[in-house]
């Protein structure tokens, strides 16, 4: 039994969407930083600097194994999210007339399904854009040397002319907060919930987990949503 | 004080339900929200109308027969109490009240607001005990050493009258509060402890096969139980759920 229990039951999903959740915060704060390399000012030291990164992050053997990783959490934590929301449904076949669910739960707690789908939907845009452009598109056959010799893809130019685009740069700027406002929701909920899923609930470090989890929610969006509006704003035209 | 009621009315599990307006009039606000439906139900007999059938017991609270989703929240608008423990001074004069059963597909209705909770007791069936000898030789239980905090924790979650209120007002129907203080209260204690992996495992099972919903930690049955039992509980449950898989 034990060895089913820890796939099929309930409280597994449990534990997997709390781990592949706890790892992709993880992922946000890798990925952030390294984005905070786009403010540095337009200039050919921070091109080569941001595409370097950029070159090492797609081809250390090391990185390669944690976005693989990566890729594999976000999938499993739809899928499961999804067979969890199927089998919730079904378990309530007869709605109430009335209920009231705001006397007793906070909106973003009852609507991660909904904010996953809108994330979801801005990762595969978001891949679109930078990853699939230098993985597959016209970056891939224009590559360029850097002044430490490197052969690199020019996301750097690619990323900035898209958030500076006269028509779409500004678009793209709000489109991109939205997204950051629904990964604030879904971290507001999720960060603390994934502790408690995995067993971790004590009066003591409650209050500290919960905390943690607001203060994550707010920063790490915010430092992602500030990016795209500083290159539009800010940032000397390229 | 005068009031509209929206009551469900079912007349057996095959049916299909709806809601039937009714009035009452003359409702002391010191009655208790039972009480009120007993008002109402003496109107519907006097008429020769079949009268409104709910469940009830003790009604003081403990032993959780009662139940009903009363304007969208279990056992109504107040905390820590159940519906026999509801009184009509909470509503106004004039106010409309819906009421409802209690929801879930492993809460079938059986007639009107009378839900099925049977799977409950199976879910108790399935592992909440503790196999001692009892046959006039039992130790007495001063004599086994238990710490105060766990012997604390372990009652408040014995607390659980299984009411079902967390099932009611959790979204996705599930009977993780409930579940996670049965298996809390033994597990606490020395003498569960020696059943626990084999408790835990069981009674997750029979609740997975029960059709209950599963836990998104929206946290709805805390504040919705009667008997206040903690989300603390839960956590404790997945840990012993865990602890038990991988042995």
């Amino acid at each position: 039994m034990a060895k089913s229990a820890l796939l099929k039951s309930s409280l597994a999903k449990k534990y997997w969407m709390a781990f592949s959740g706890l790892f992709l915060c993880l992922f946000l704060v890798g990925h952030l930083f390294g984005n905070f390399q786009l403010l540095l000012p337009v200039g050919d030291a921070a091109r080569d600097q941001f595409n370097e990164y950029a070159l090492f992050m797609t081809s250390n053997p090391l990185i390669k194994v944690l976005s693989y990783l990566t890729y594999f959490s976000i999938i499993f934590h739809a899928i499961d999210g999804l067979m969890l929301t199927i089998r919730n449904r079904k378990a309530r076949p007869q709605g109430y007339v009335n209920f009231k669910p705001s006397a007793n739960t906070v909106w973003a707690s009852r609507n991660m399904g909904v904010l996953g789908t809108v994330i979801l939907a801005f990762i595969v845009v978001h891949l679109y854009m930078f990853w699939g452009q230098m993985k597959f598109g016209e970056l891939k056959d224009n590559l360029y040397t850097t002044a430490n010799d490197q052969e690199v893809a020019d996301l750097y130019t690619l990323t900035i002319q898209t958030f500076q685009d006269p028509q779409m740069g500004l678009i793209w700027a709000i489109l991109y907060g939205i997204a950051m406002l629904a990964i604030a929701f879904h971290l507001s909920h999720g960060f603390a919930s994934g502790f408690q899923s995995l067993g971790v609930n004590h009066p003591k470090y409650n209050g500290f987990i919960r905390k943690i989890g607001y203060a994550f929610a707010v920063l790490i969006p915010l430092g992602f949503a500030i990016i795209p509006f500083y290159i539009y704003f800010v940032l000397d035209k390229i | 004080m005068n009031l509209t009621l929206k009551i469900w009315r079912q007349k057996n599990a095959e049916t299909k339900g709806k809601i039937v307006n009714y009035s009452v009039a003359d409702i002391e606000p010191d009655m208790s929200f039972l009480e009120m439906l007993d008002v109402l139900n003496e109107q519907l007999i006097m008429k020769g109308e079949e009268p409104v059938v709910f469940d009830h017991d003790c009604r003081e609270g403990i032993c959780g027969s009662c139940s009903l989703q009363i304007n969208g929240e279990p056992h109504g608008p107040d905390r820590g109490v159940t519906t026999c423990q509801l009184h009509m001074r909470r509503f106004k004069d004039g106010d409309t009240i819906t009421i409802e059963p209690f929801r879930a597909a492993a809460f079938p209705v059986i007639k009107d607001l009378v839900v099925d909770r049977g799977s409950f007791d199976r879910i108790q069936q399935a592992g909440g005990y503790i196999s001692v000898n009892t046959s006039g030789n039992t130790q007495d239980a001063n004599s086994i050493p238990v710490e105060k905090e766990n012997a604390d924790m372990s009652f408040y979650a014995a607390t659980c009258i299984g009411c079902g209120a967390c099932v009611a007002a959790c979204k996705n129907a599930s009977a993780m509060l409930f579940t996670s203080a049965k298996v809390s209260q033994f597990s606490l204690l020395p003498q569960g402890e020696v059943e626990a992996d084999r408790r835990v495992l069981a009674m997750v099972e029979q609740m997975d096969k029960e059709g209950f919903g599963n836990c998104t930690n929206t946290g709805a049955c805390e504040i919705e139980c009667p008997k206040g039992i903690s989300l603390e509980n839960i956590a404790r449950m997945n840990r012993e759920y865990m602890k038990a898989s991988v042995k």
